[in-house]
């Protein structure tokens, strides 16, 4: 008993006066966002601020309010300032389900936007779908997140689509005829990325030449590069994650495999050249699809690329792009609803066309993803050069057509 | 043919890898009994040590081999340096106090100092993947062909590396007085404290080699394997090696070796074949398997338990 007491006293005590001093927080919080009805809009962003995946969160969180501070100084939405409410879910999706639930409990809250990565998203939506509360999801790109229901919207296009930009790319652009796949076969996104690739470049008249899989935080990939080897692929798809990237092209190269890589957005980092040995190495020359080039040509781009220099004196992200992106087409749907009622803005969400962002021209399809252009980024030496866009299938069709 | 021949030299590698840490574990369970569960943050720390020594020094690739081996030895040096320093911090602060506690609580104190590791590795390197550079040769030369397999010199290196740290881990014990010492507390700790050994020394002794040997292990993997570096990468390393360890028979010395080994081969023939998704799961078939057949593993003694 005296255990028991002793327990209670060091380990329960300090974490239930913790779970008091955050629900008093919670409440301050809350008291705040009372006036949400009367002269200003409030808008959820749950986010990694912190944990393995901090660098999803703060990006995203920087578009985001770099966005808020331009639609409110330009007089807001409807006589209305907007307010966002940042919470952090420490990277973890238990955390996601109790933060998007504190949202979803305060009646003044309008919209929600977030997560980046999908398993998170994936956790949150079905809070926010039983409240019947708007949910923007900058950059999940998980087919499932958005099939959670009708209030569930995202503003990036979703991972198949980055395996037919990559097929089209390297079948029309680079002119290649046998491609081999590198896949991580426990990760849901490199499988459908490698699958569509897979479908789409043969179907463009190309040669699948070897599809062999590993497992991330595996070290050794010689074994597989080794059976590939022998049928000779002018290049490598590997739609994995940054962090074995790298790894695999130095042991390709090692084998004597000098071809291109080729990947999807999960490359995107500032580690994937350190990974391949650095500037110069392994990596060079390697291609990867991607949401938006800060180095795209276009005034919206320059211009936003400015803005977000002279606030935060760095580059944008492609996430910070997209973190912007979802705040404002929120914005903009909010004034075609003419409301910010839930219902209402529900409605104009799921009829947005050619909405103009920074990563594109976005138009949200019936399942409520972003149908939209993707880019395709070079790797020089430490940079990531913009190579080419590449429009979604349809309005290529529409395009061809005309 | 040469399939099976590019998968042992792969498991060779995987395996004398496993087989640095897991002579750690067995060496501690040998004086002390305890399971240091922190040992794999240790391989962790040796990695990370390299790391920022090889960024401190600016190491580059190097145009020959024996170039290479010349740079990449003081970053050896300074990891395994480090991490026995960290072996003996963590015994004198985490296990000595306990030493007349009940087995569990220095087991949960264990849990402890490797949760500490892992968490203090994220607040103090991030938890964003470090790489090591590229310091031996890269591109054409860096590979020999043995019977339509391909070795990489890297590969080589590493085993040798690993071979040669086992061999003076082989003569410390059996050929030094300290090892002697080590070898008659693992046998009864008791008895040899009333022949005058100093029990204490000794097993600070054993966790400072163990814990330097791990810190090896962490180095050579990381600047040898191009693997990137993170705070838990000691999580998923550390447990195999375990299992080898206790496959191998803990306690045991050239059962650790075997153990790892093992391991690693098993883990490469899995993945060679196609099969990556089920590696650890075979080699956790393989734990039980052996454990069933020969409950104090392959090469380990059974103990009764002393009243």
């Amino acid at each position: 008993m005296r255990v028991t007491r002793a327990f209670l006293l060091r380990g329960v005590l300090p974490v239930a006066a913790l779970a008091a001093a955050g629900a008093l927080a919670g409440c301050r919080q809350g008291g705040g966002g009372g006036g949400g009805g009367g002269n200003e809009i409030l808008v959820g962003h749950f986010a990694s601020m912190t944990g393995d995946t901090s660098t999803f969160g703060t990006e995203t969180d920087r578009g985001i309010r770099l966005a808020m501070e331009e639609l409110n100084a330009a007089g807001g939405v409807l006589g209305k300032q907007f307010r966002v409410q940042t919470q952090d879910d420490a990277s973890k999706v238990e955390e996601a389900v109790t933060v998007v639930t504190g949202f979803a409990n305060n009646p003044d809250m309008v919209a929600v936007l977030g997560e980046v990565a999908s398993s998170r998203s994936k956790a949150a939506a079905p809070v926010l779908q039983a409240a019947q509360i708007p949910m923007v999801s900058p950059s999940s790109t998980n087919p499932d997140v958005t099939k959670v229901g009708d209030y569930i919207f995202r503003v990036c296009f979703i991972d198949p689509f980055q395996g037919y930009v990559m097929a089209k790319f390297a079948r029309e652009q680079l002119k290649m005829d046998r491609v081999a796949i590198l896949r991580d076969q426990k990760n849901d996104y490199s499988v459908g990325l490698a699958n569509v690739f897979n479908d789409e470049f043969k179907k463009m008249g190309g040669t699948i030449v070897a599809d062999v899989s590993y497992k991330e935080g595996d070290s050794d990939f010689r074994s597989q590069l080794a059976q590939v080897k022998p049928q000779r692929p002018q290049a490598l798809y590997v739609p994995g994650y940054y962090g074995e990237v790298g790894t695999i092209a130095r042991q390709a190269r090692e084998l004597g495999m000098n071809v291109p890589l080729m990947g999807g957005d999960g490359w995107d980092s500032p580690q994937l050249v350190a990974g391949a040995g650095g500037p110069g190495k392994a990596l060079e020359g390697a291609y990867f699809s991607n949401h938006y080039s800060k180095d795209d040509k276009s005034e919206r781009v320059q211009t936003f690329v400015k803005t977000f220099r002279a606030k935060y004196g760095s580059d944008p992200s492609a996430l910070a792009a997209m973190g912007y992106d979802a705040m404002k087409l929120l914005a903009d749907a909010i004034t075609r609803a003419g409301s910010p009622d839930r219902k209402a803005l529900r409605d104009a969400l799921a009829t947005t066309q050619n909405f103009k962002g920074v990563t594109g021209d976005i138009t949200i399809d019936a399942q409520r993803n972003a149908t939209k252009p993707a880019v395709v980024l070079q790797i020089q030496g430490n940079q990531f050069v913009y190579r080419a866009t590449v429009q979604p299938p349809d309005a290529a069709k529409s395009a061809s057509a005309k | 043919m040469s399939d099976f021949l590019q998968q042992v030299v792969i498991g060779v590698q995987l395996g004398s890898i496993y087989a640095l840490i897991a002579l750690g574990y067995t060496m501690v369970y040998g004086v002390l009994r305890l399971i240091n569960f922190a040992h794999g943050d240790v391989f962790m720390v040796g990695a990370f040590v390299g790391f920022y020594a090889a960024r401190a020094l600016k190491l580059e690739e190097q145009p020959t081999l024996a170039g290479a081996l010349i740079t990449l030895l003081p970053v050896l040096l300074l990891a395994m340096v480090a991490c026995a320093v960290l072996g003996l911090v963590i015994e004198r602060l985490a296990y000595r106090p306990l030493r007349r506690a009940p087995r569990l609580t220095a087991l949960i104190t264990a849990i402890g100092v490797s949760l500490f590791l892992e968490n203090a590795g994220q607040l103090l390197f991030g938890a964003d993947p470090k790489f090591f550079p590229s310091v031996t040769p890269q591109g054409a030369g860096a590979t020999l062909n043995l019977g339509g397999a391909t070795i990489s010199k890297d590969q080589l290196v590493l085993v040798v590396a690993a071979a040669l740290l086992m061999a003076v881990l082989w003569y410390i014990v059996q050929r030094t007085r300290i090892g002697r010492a080590m070898r008659a507390v693992s046998h009864d700790a008791d008895a040899a404290a009333l022949m005058g050994i100093n029990t204490d020394t000794v097993i600070a002794f054993t966790f400072g080699l163990g814990a330097a040997l791990a810190g090896a292990g962490g180095m050579l993997f990381a600047a040898l394997t191009y693997a990137k570096i993170l705070p838990l990468m000691g999580i998923a390393i550390g447990l195999k090696a375990f299992v080898a360890a206790v496959v191998g028979g803990i306690g045991s010395i050239p059962g650790a070796m075997l153990g790892g080994l093992l391991m690693g081969l098993s883990e490469s023939f899995v993945r060679g074949s196609g099969f990556s998704r089920w590696t650890e799961a075979v080699a956790f078939v393989l734990l039980i398997g052996v454990l069933l057949l020969r409950p104090a593993g392959l090469l380990g003694r059974f103990a009764p338990e002393k009243v």
